[in-house]
């Protein structure tokens, strides 16, 4: 009787999260849908801390210490983190959901009874959800470790294919060895978490970074799933469909930018880009042309259109509000100033959408992609500020580039081309760009932010 | 095979509610603008986190003398309040932003 009424509460929860989600797809209700999914949250946690249980013992000194020191460091990270460094963080928090998949799945495996068989579907579940769980945590780790930088190319994985091949095939044999045993082992529980861990890691190291919007995609929606797993365990529906509906929303974005970089995801995870590109720029002179910030500043100023290509550089730089500013100065001298934003740039679904907004960027001039490239034709002065696979031509021209087939944007239809980086070095596809060398293409070399802000005094000036 | 079987019977409630689960969540978020794909990851990730229950349902089981699950809870249930209330005040500060725009125009 009593239970009734607390799984009816539960349902509110899920209502709540559905009703959330569904917010959280336009701008005008996002907030408040956000709120909503924190309400059903907290409904569903004060639930699960009085839902009477056959055996219980409570122990509320023990959870209240885990919620409080979680939400301490929740909340400040929170705080803290610069808008810029939105990826690592998302990657980050995903793992340590995904690190509670593992050690509830775990727990649940040390608890299940002596001398029952194995062989059957709750076992199974419980070793799914220590699996996911598993690469979910280390697989974040790694995105996160890869998007701060300091994993980039320290990490590497002999054989990735082959090592990978071996220990997905490691996995699915310790797992069914584990439901064929006469009684439970837990070290096999601890052999099947740590092949896990470790095939989290190189699941992920060889994955380019170019391609780590889809794989901090990808994870999320495995978190998801390893919460509905646990949700089967504990016959709980508020966590099977909290699960899933993060499963599913993780798969749809995951599909999406895989969509728009025309490449299949089996293509993202096996392949990840190959740095055999880079010889392809390499084999003759090629020559770089420069262009001064004075120089650019009359330019823009006397330009009827100019648009801006934003990619991870502006992020890294922190440049968006000086790009605002660019844009306002501009503006007053009657010049069109818009940004052409392509789905993948930066480091995350949106990631551009975010740092713009962020600077105040008002929506309309934001272009996407296809309706960017239209407008391409009628521009004066493209600047790509720290964008560089987005606008890579050989994504077009050249079939034998890991990037073939990706859709760019295509700024050498505008009249003129300026890149703003700061040196020669590849992107993070790490795959030489033949704009750079292009005709009507000239580079300001340089700390994103701090190029601007030389162009906005000269723009004063002139 | 048997044993799946049973499986299967035993919580086919929960095989429905998975099911309609996947179609429903496919439903809601497929028509999602690029503008607001980093916020709906983020709030989809503090989701995620929901998993804390199964951590809280744990330790409320355990013995207290249990020191390993409780531990273990315990650590679950510290990682998995980072992921909520973190996810939520990342996502609101984000969405924060879209909106303060909105009120200016």
């Amino acid at each position: 009787m009593t239970t009734a009424l607390y799984d009816f509460i539960y349902l509110i929860s899920i209502i709540l999260f559905i009703i959330g989600l569904k917010r959280l797809s336009s701008p005008d209700t996002a907030r408040n849908g956000n709120l909503v999914a924190a309400a059903g949250m907290g409904i569903a946690i004060v639930v699960s801390l009085v839902y009477p249980l056959e055996t219980a013992q409570n122990n509320y000194a023990w959870i209240a210490g885990g919620i409080v020191l979680g939400s301490v460091v929740g909340i400040t990270a929170a705080k803290k983190v610069q808008m810029t460094a939105m990826p690592e963080m998302v990657s980050l928090f995903n793992g340590l959901g995904g690190a509670c998949a593992l050690v509830v799945s775990l727990v649940e495996f040390y608890n299940y009874p002596e001398g029952v068989s194995l062989l059957n579907g709750q076992v199974f579940t419980t070793l799914f959800a220590l699996f996911i769980g598993s690469i979910s945590f280390t697989g974040s780790l790694v995105a996160y470790g890869k998007l701060q930088g300091f994993l980039r190319d320290s990490l590497q994985v002999p054989f990735p294919k082959v090592v990978n091949a071996i220990l997905l095939i490691s996995v699915i044999g310790i797992m069914i060895y584990i439901m064929m045993l006469p009684s439970v082992d837990f070290n096999w529980a601890l052999i099947l978490m740590t092949v896990s861990l470790i095939y989290g890691i190189t699941f992920v190291t060889p994955i380019g970074g170019g391609d780590m919007p889809v794989v901090i995609s990808l994870l999320n929606s495995f978190t998801g799933i390893g919460a509905a797993l646990a949700g089967l365990i504990y016959n709980n529906q508020v966590m099977l469909v909290g699960g899933i509906l993060v499963g599913a929303s993780g798969t749809i974005l995951t599909i999406l930018m895989c969509q728009a970089m025309n490449r299949s995801l089996f293509n993202v995870i096996i392949g990840g880009f190959s740095s055999s590109g880079g010889a392809a720029g390499g084999s003759r002179e090629q020559i770089v042309k420069e262009v001064i910030p004075s120089d650019l500043a009359i330019e823009l100023k006397y330009s009827s259109k100019v648009m801006v290509v934003p990619g991870y550089g502006l992020a890294v730089a922190q440049a968006q509000h000086a790009v605002h500013e660019l844009e306002s100065m501009l503006e007053e001298e009657g010049v069109d100033f818009k940004y052409a934003i392509h789905p993948v740039a930066g480091r995350m679904p949106g990631h551009m959408n975010v740092l713009l907004a962020e600077a105040d960027v008002p929506y309309p001039k934001l272009l996407e992609l296809e309706e960017a490239n239209k407008e391409l034709t009628s521009t004066d002065v493209v600047l790509v500020i720290g964008a560089n696979d987005v606008v890579n031509p050989a994504a077009k021209d050249d079939p034998s580039s890991p990037i073939h087939g990706m859709p760019i944007l295509e700024v050498e239809k505008a009249k003129s081309v300026i890149v703003l980086k700061r040196s020669m070095s590849t992107g993070y596809a790490g795959i030489q760009n033949q704009l750079f060398f292009g005709e009507k293409t000239r580079m300001l070399f340089g700390d994103a932010k701090a190029s601007i802000n030389k162009l906005k005094e000269e723009v004063d000036q002139a | 095979m048997d044993a799946l079987i049973s499986f299967i019977s035993e919580n086919l409630l929960m095989v429905y509610i998975l099911v309609f689960a996947i179609f429903l969540g496919t439903e809601v978020i497929s028509k999602v603008p690029t503008v607001l794909h980093t916020p709906l990851m983020s709030g989809a990730n503090a989701i995620s986190g929901v998993v804390i229950i199964g951590a809280i349902l744990l330790i409320r089981q355990a013995e207290p003398q249990n020191y390993f699950v409780l531990t273990l809870g315990f650590i679950g249930i510290a990682l998995a309040s980072i992921n909520v209330v973190g996810g939520y005040a990342v996502t609101d500060r984000m969405l924060d932003m879209f909106k303060n725009k909105k009120k200016k125009k």
